[in-house]
């Protein structure tokens, strides 16, 4: 399993690499040694000045109060306290593990439901499905939130739609109201997803052998215990992969947020992306931004590594 | 093997997600090509072609002023897709065929950057360039997403590296090849696929990026697509006609490409979408 998550999983193969089993076509007596160097070299300047260096002025500048103009003073790890502490950025991590449920856990159920009933029935219009249903992860979040933002709206589609079936006492303005804005946004973040997950286990459902169905089924197996006898076992990888990307692309809702809800009301929809940002950009606390900033990555890290290890486990 | 009804209920379902999934696509481009909604009397609602009116088009192309954010963010991908393939090429293959002392502990430092998120870079890189007097310049723009872009590239590359045939490489040395020739005139015509991949992905990533020029541009005429529309967004008010017109703009060049090269999207996207 190269694709996410790549260190736990490529560290294996690098080492039988760079160990005694190197092929001998990679190794050259006559090459300097400097040649690899001077390849890597571009890309390298470029990564570190712009991404690596900005990382770790990101942890340092987590350190200080600063307003981002006047001198900033060193607090220590007094922000990170804030992160667990302060009422707000608390509400945004909470609507963030809220969003995983939408963007991870709910495409996931549908993605297994909807990859197992594809695979087992061979229905046609497969490819255009597949076109379909994939087709939200390449639009630019903005016109996603530009679309959803209608759906929404007071007088849009969904509540046009709940009218037309005589539910019109439901209707409301559903990115405005207390109760109703976060998981209208989640429900974005599950049609988003959704596809992703559904083509990624299919993918995996695909490579199991017709056999091992076929000799379920001759045990008297009923589409249930087929699904969890043979295909869930299956596409244990898929899984770890889809949740892993999902989980972080819940983490790291921005756009949406910024474009459909600003956080509102109140900050019902804040989330810690949306925090970085109004900290460090409109309400002048640097420092906090980039402890909200570091922690969010250090949580990244965390999924990376710990879906992708759940995955290995039990999978070997 | 399997019943009439089953097979009914699975086209039913299927059905469904697909109506699901389509639906805020259909109320975008309906809305687009339907009646100016923001014009009163006969301006709006004119014949139209067929019934449609793509006239809205160039309306929301005049009022969104996405001329100019349309060609920026062209130059922006233009740049960021260009130069890093080249480096992604060059630092991959360097990864995936030669022995370097160190090699592995740099290759994991690439591979943290796939993981970092543009959020934990943004806010240093936002006040070091403003020290630099860099901000609201393309070059704020683009480099913070090259070094992104080149991160997930070398990783790319160098798992197509590592995987291409060794009795090529091995007969191109033996022809007496630099190991320059055999990248460019071996390696890379046979990697057409895995280029092409990262390409795409590259082009998608930066067109659609919107963190990073909201942040880096404070001026309007360096605005990105996306940038233009939500502002636009902000601006325009008075009806959603123009505003799905715009949208359909924007979203356009990555659906279009994708369209073509959509098995490269999605193999590019499950395979080394780790960078999202």
């Amino acid at each position: 399993m190269r694709r996410s998550s790549t260190a736990t999983s490529d560290r294996p193969r690098t080492r039988a690499v760079t160990g005694a089993g190197t092929p001998a076509r990679r190794r050259s007596p006559h090459r300097p040694r400097l040649l690899p160097f001077a390849y890597v070299a571009p890309a390298f300047v470029v990564y570190a000045a712009f991404l690596l260096y900005p990382l770790g002025r990101s942890v340092h500048l987590s350190l200080y109060e600063w307003d981002g103009l006047t001198l900033g003073t060193f607090v220590g790890l007094a922000n990170y306290v804030d992160v667990l502490t302060d009422d707000d950025l608390r509400a945004a991590f909470g609507h963030a593990l809220m969003l995983i449920v939408f963007y991870a856990l709910v495409p996931l159920a549908l993605g297994l439901a909807l990859a197992a009933l594809l695979t087992r029935a061979r229905v046609r219009g497969l490819p255009f499905f597949r076109t379909v249903v994939f087709l939200p992860q390449v639009v630019a979040m903005v016109v996603v939130a530009v679309a959803w933002r209608r759906i929404y709206a007071p007088d849009g589609p969904l509540n046009q739609a709940l009218s037309a079936v005589g539910l019109g006492g439901l209707a409301r303005g559903w990115l405005g109201d207390y109760a109703f804005a976060l998981p209208a946004v989640g429900i974005v973040g599950t049609w988003v997803q959704t596809g992703l997950v559904t083509v990624l286990l299919m993918a995996g459902m695909s490579r199991i052998s017709r056999e091992l169905y076929e000799a379920v089924r001759l045990d008297g197996a009923g589409p249930v215990r087929e699904f969890c006898t043979v295909t869930l076992p299956a596409v244990r990888g898929e899984i770890a992969v889809a949740l892993t990307l999902t989980i972080i692309a819940a983490l790291k809702t921005f756009d949406l947020v910024y474009v459909t809800t600003s956080g509102g009301p109140g900050n019902a929809t804040s989330v810690p992306a949306y925090e970085v940002y109004r900290r460090a950009f409109q309400l002048g606390q640097v420092g906090s931004a980039a402890a909200v900033a570091v922690t969010l990555t250090a949580l990244i890290f965390l999924v990376n590594l710990g879906v992708t290890r759940l995955g290995d486990r039990r999978q070997s | 093997m399997i019943s009439r009804a089953e097979r009914a209920a699975n086209y039913v379902i299927l059905s469904v997600f697909a109506a699901f999934a389509l639906w805020p696509v259909l109320t975008i481009l309906g809305a687009a090509l339907g009646p100016n909604d923001s014009v009163v009397g006969a301006a709006g609602h004119g014949p139209g072609v067929l019934g449609l009116h793509p006239e809205n088009f160039a309306a929301a192309w005049a009022q969104g002023r996405f001329g100019r954010s349309m060609l920026t963010s062209v130059a922006v991908a233009a740049f960021v897709v260009g130069v890093g393939t080249v480096l992604s090429v060059l630092s991959g293959y360097a990864f995936g065929t030669m022995r370097m002392p160190g090699g592995t502990v740099l290759f994991y430092l690439f591979l943290l950057g796939i993981m970092v998120p543009t959020e934990a870079i943004v806010v240093p890189l936002y006040f070091d360039l403003r020290t630099l007097g860099l901000t609201n310049t393309f070059w704020a723009i683009a480099l913070p997403q090259l070094a992104q872009s080149v991160a997930f590239g070398t990783f790319w590359m160098r798992a197509y590296f590592r995987a291409s045939p060794a009795p090529l490489i091995e007969a191109a040395r033996l022809d007496g090849a630099s190991s320059w020739t055999i990248l460019w005139r071996v390696l890379v015509p046979v990697g057409r696929p895995a280029v092409t991949t990262l390409v795409v992905l590259t082009f998608m990533w930066t067109w659609n990026e919107f963190l990073i020029p909201l942040v880096m541009a404070t001026d309007e005429g360096l605005r990105t697509a996306p940038l233009g529309l939500a502002f636009f967004q902000g601006q325009y008010t008075t009806g959603f006609t123009l505003l799905a017109a715009g949208a359909v703009i924007v979203a356009a060049p990555v659906v279009v490409v994708y369209l073509f090269l959509q098995r490269r999207f999605i193999q590019g996207m499950l395979e080394g979408a780790v960078r999202e």
